[in-house]
């Protein structure tokens, strides 16, 4: 589904243009979000109340602006993470090299 | 199915601990953020508190109900939900509210097919369901045939309304107050109202 970039002669506007694309039954399925996911949740619900993503605009635009072949791989909160960290690296908070080395500390360092 | 009982659900199997890229991203950018002053780990804490305080029962259910016994209240609601709302004592999130009454010929249900805007002020995180690629896509084009999934089964005289949310517009649904409650004070009635039931998907719950 990666290379179809319409459905019915309507043009999708990116990966996350689903309205109206077929689909297999709805999985309902409850979920209880895992840890790492509600401070994902958290942290973006503070970085919005701290003025780094006053408009949820900016957490969407962060979404969508994700490559498709990646989007369509992640998860919910996933995305959520790279669109937080887009948005930090841009508004100076934090740089990308900055997160390459926490990330590669925390795989290798004790848990 | 309701869900207004905090009851657990495991987590999703497969996301139990960090394990990808973009996992490890979240968990890092969370670490620096509050390395460099933006939000301390005692603000995390409350925060993520503040999230698991809001449920459908405690929320959202206690609009609908007053809307069901307070004919004022219900005007109002249709008509500035955000003002309504707060007037209650919620949040309303900064986002605009609108919310959407069910009646006998009509039938309302929400979805956000670009991503997964929901009324959190007032029925929390939405549900996995609410975010996955089937909902989204299937909703707007066969909602009789998802409602039918979630156990709905509408008479085919019912209008069903499909409503796509923004990250700017949130939308609650006001399900049809159920038959038989006449007589039935607030606190009851809210007992009836689902999570479900305020998406769309589903009707209250009867007596």
């Amino acid at each position: 589904m990666s290379d179809e970039i319409s459905t019915d002669g309507v043009e999708r506007i990116g990966p996350h243009d689903l309205g109206g694309l077929p689909g297999g039954p709805v999985d309902r399925t409850e979920h209880d979000a895992a840890h790492w996911e509600r401070q994902v949740d958290a942290m973006v619900m503070l970085m919005r109340r701290k003025g780094v993503m006053i408009d949820p605009a900016q957490l969407r635009r962060g979404i969508e602006s994700l490559d498709p072949d990646v989007y369509e791989k992640l998860s919910y909160y996933e995305r959520w993470a790279g669109s937080a960290a887009l948005n930090a690296i841009e508004q100076g908070l934090v740089t990308q090299a900055e997160l390459d080395a926490r990330i590669e500390s925390l795989r290798t360092g004790p848990r | 199915m309701s869900h207004d009982h905090p009851h657990r659900h495991p987590p999703q199997a497969d996301h139990r601990e960090p394990v990808s890229h973009y996992e490890w991203l979240g968990v890092a950018l969370n670490e620096l953020l509050m390395e460099k002053g933006l939000y301390t780990a005692q603000e995390l804490r409350e925060m993520m508190a503040e999230v698991e305080a809001v449920e459908p029962s405690t929320h959202g259910a206690r609009v609908v109900a007053r809307a069901w016994v307070d004919e004022d209240f219900r005007v109002r609601l249709l008509k500035d939900a955000n003002t309504a709302v707060e007037a209650l004592g919620f949040d309303s999130a900064a986002t605009d509210l609108t919310v959407l009454e069910n009646t006998d010929e009509i039938h309302n249900v929400v979805v956000c097919t670009l991503c997964s805007c929901y009324p959190r002020s007032l029925l929390g995180r939405p549900p996995t369901w609410y975010k996955s690629a089937s909902y989204r896509s299937r909703l707007v084009r066969e909602p009789r045939s998802v409602l039918r999934e979630f156990g709905t089964q509408l008479p085919d005289n019912v209008t069903v309304r499909v409503h796509d949310s923004t990250a700017e517009l949130r939308y609650l649904v006001l399900p049809l107050r159920p038959q038989g409650t006449d007589d039935w004070t607030e606190e009851r009635l809210a007992e009836l109202v689902t999570r479900d039931s305020m998406i769309g998907v589903t009707t209250a719950r009867t007596p």
